[in-house]
């Protein structure tokens, strides 16, 4: 047998979805095909993808909100949304963690992968309205944030913020590491203040070095009337929410988003439990008022 | 329909089968209790017993009449709502099939309180939250449940302090009580489709003496619990104890090993597993039952959130007592005792509960 042969007829046969249930109930562990539409790599590890979907639409999500991704015989995982693709889809940016991610990130336009969702809580973003917003992301954790500052922009570029001042702070390792790098610049332009910092400077760097929560001192926000976006890795979070709440700022007034070990989205497979919360369901998205005393507790 | 006795349960059975039924009963496998098809009343455990103890279960001689002298089985009404491992899909170039959704008629002959507490308890998971799962629906209503109250609790059971048997309540399609002196069986329907079936059966209407004699097994082993909780303000103890040093000594004898989470009725995490058929091109995606023992449960980007025994154990131990009431507002914990005869090395729940501050 030769490899052309053995291969699968991949792009040939229409693609399909077989219901089985004799009253076409939908289920819910098996994904929708969704075809990548378009690929950018954004640094030597991640990737962001356009997904639409093989037949009918995409369900409408809410910044903040994840879906299951499924890379074809690998496995699948928890993916935040990070924007609404031009030709109805979501957007991905995606790192290579892990098998499936990996996987993921190596998809091709054209190629097939499984969506389920959107899952999850969102960004309370009206609950923001007539106060100043500040948006902290470490790393990747700008990805979930991502659809909720151009949701902010938009609003700026028609002259009808219902928000005081609007600032991003960013926190990456590098600046080779630094994702949206032209987004944040085009935010900044359209009057948010951006502030951008790094773990290790390279020598052309000349911003600042150091924590997210420096940046703090730099940008203009009155914590009484203040709501607060974050997102990273869990200590980030919980050290930016802790200043925050010490600068004033209410912890039901500060959001993160947190990251669990997910195979269901659904509340099913148990995996994703924080004390009493399954955070596919009562999060990714919870205050920080929920939040504080449930990761105050060391492996819980 | 009212209580009526029957002498055997082979006609039960026969009818079962001939409505379409698998009879799904206790039968006795490498020494052990194990729910097995039956199509006869002779394939039953006839003078059968159990003994149960912590990391213990041996069978013994029992009653010589008696077909149901024993406490739970290490198999409970869970492997038949939620498969051990079932198909999700394939996915063959850019198609995606699923498997059949309609599942087999199955009759549990043998189910006791705790196990129908725990289907209740199930439910509550799989129906009762934002996300119905169609298939639990489907493997649930293909069930007829006949429950057989205990007689002889084992030595590990406490459903009495869960509040919920030894007695059938609730939740039964039929409900038998084993009488000795002559062996006979008083049955109670509890469906409409258990009164059709036992009024399809030979039977003589329940004396007052039927009644008393099960009457006096329930309360009879209703006092024979081989353990107890006390379950005043359990929920909120439990929460409360997070940082007990407890935690750590029961992990240096716990293994980790999961047995706990497989036995038990209302354990229902799962994982998925992914598989390719290279020849074919075809993958496949199963899930299967996973426990919140193993140190891969809550990985994220390749690390555990609960990386320690200590903090794996409080997890399970907190979701039953005191995390379950929050997320689906009963207790995870039915009495049942699985937990503590299949410890290998015998940690008892019980004494647990009681050693936290």
């Amino acid at each position: 047998m030769t490899a052309e042969t053995r291969r699968p007829p991949a792009g040939r046969d229409e693609p399909r979805l077989v219901r089985t249930g004799s009253d076409m109930q939908v289920r819910p562990m098996t994904p929708e095909l969704y075809r990548v539409r378009s690929r950018r790599a954004d640094r030597v590890d991640t990737v962001t993808l356009q997904l639409v979907p093989v037949h009918g639409e995409c369900p409408p999500y809410r910044p903040g909100q994840f879906t299951m991704l499924y890379a074809p015989g690998v496995g699948e995982v928890p993916m935040s949304i990070s924007g609404w693709a031009r030709s109805g889809g979501y957007v991905h940016t995606i790192r290579a963690v892990g098998a499936v991610s990996g996987a993921l990130c190596g998809k091709r336009p054209g190629d097939v992968v499984g969506v389920r969702g959107p899952y999850g809580t969102w960004w309370d973003i009206p609950a923001a309205a007539g106060m100043d917003v500040v948006v902290v992301a470490g790393g990747l954790g700008l990805a979930p944030l991502r659809p909720l500052v151009r949701e902010l922009v938009r609003e700026l570029v028609r002259h009808r913020s219902r928000y005081g001042r609007i600032s991003v702070i960013a926190g990456t390792r590098t600046p080779a590491t630094l994702v949206y790098g032209r987004e944040l610049a085009r935010w900044s332009g359209l009057g948010v203040d951006v502030q951008v910092t790094v773990d290790h400077p390279d020598h052309a760097w000349k911003g600042p070095v150091g924590l997210v929560t420096r940046l703090l001192d730099r940008i203009v926000f009155e914590p009484r009337r203040t709501f607060a976006f974050v997102c990273g890795p869990e200590t980030m979070m919980r050290a930016t929410a802790d200043d925050l709440v010490a600068r004033g700022v209410a912890a039901r007034r500060v959001e993160l988003s947190l990251e669990r070990n997910m195979k269901c989205g659904l509340g099913w497979c148990g995996h994703c439990q924080l004390g009493p919360l399954f955070v596919c369901l009562d999060g990714p998205v919870l205050s920080y008022e929920r939040a504080s005393r449930l990761l105050a507790v060391e492996e819980l | 329909m009212e209580t009526v006795v029957i002498r055997s349960l082979e006609p039960l059975i026969a009818e079962l089968r001939a409505r379409g039924f698998a009879v799904v009963a206790p039968t006795t496998r490498d020494k052990v209790i194990r729910m097995g098809e039956i199509a006869s009343e002779s394939e039953l455990p006839r003078g059968c017993g159990d003994e149960q103890e912590p990391g213990r279960y041996r069978l013994r001689e029992g009653d010589d009449e008696m077909l149901f002298g024993f406490a739970a089985s290490p198999d409970s009404a869970k492997r038949y709502t939620q498969p051990p491992s079932r198909t999700l899909f394939r996915m063959r170039g850019e198609s995606i099939e699923e498997p059949e959704a309609e599942v087999p008629r199955v009759a549990l002959l043998g189910v006791r309180a705790c196990d129908l507490a725990a289907l209740a308890v199930q439910d509550r998971v799989f129906l009762g939250g934002r996300h119905p799962d169609p298939d639990y629906r489907r493997r649930r209503e293909a069930l007829f449940l006949v429950a057989v109250n205990c007689a002889v609790p084992g030595g590990t059971c406490f459903c009495v302090s869960m509040g919920t048997g030894p007695k059938a309540t609730a939740g039964y399609d039929l409900a038998l009580t084993e009488l000795a002196g002559p062996h006979r069986f008083v049955a109670e329907p509890g469906s409409a489709c258990g009164a059709e079936i036992l009024g399809a059966l030979p039977r003589v209407p329940a004396a007052n003496a039927d009644l008393d004699a099960a009457e006096e097994v329930s309360r009879t082993a209703a006092e024979h619990m081989g353990r107890r909780v006390d379950t005043e303000g359990i929920k909120e103890r439990v929460a409360g104890a997070h940082d007990s040093p407890r935690w750590q000594q029961v992990a240096s004898r716990c293994l980790t090993c999961a047995n706990c989470t497989m036995v038990c009725p209302t354990c229902f995490c799962t994982t998925v597993e992914d598989s390719t058929d290279l020849t074919e091109g075809a993958a496949e995606r199963i899930e299967r039952w996973d426990s919140c023992f193993t140190l891969g449960f809550t990985e994220v980007g390749g690390a555990p959130v609960r990386g320690s025994g200590a903090a794996r154990y409080r997890q399970w131990l907190t979701h039953k007592f005191s995390t379950w009431f929050d997320q689906f507002g009963t207790s995870g914990c039915v009495g049942c005792g699985r937990c503590i005869t299949w410890c290998p090395v015998g940690i008892d729940v019980t004494e647990e509960l009681a050693n936290l501050p």
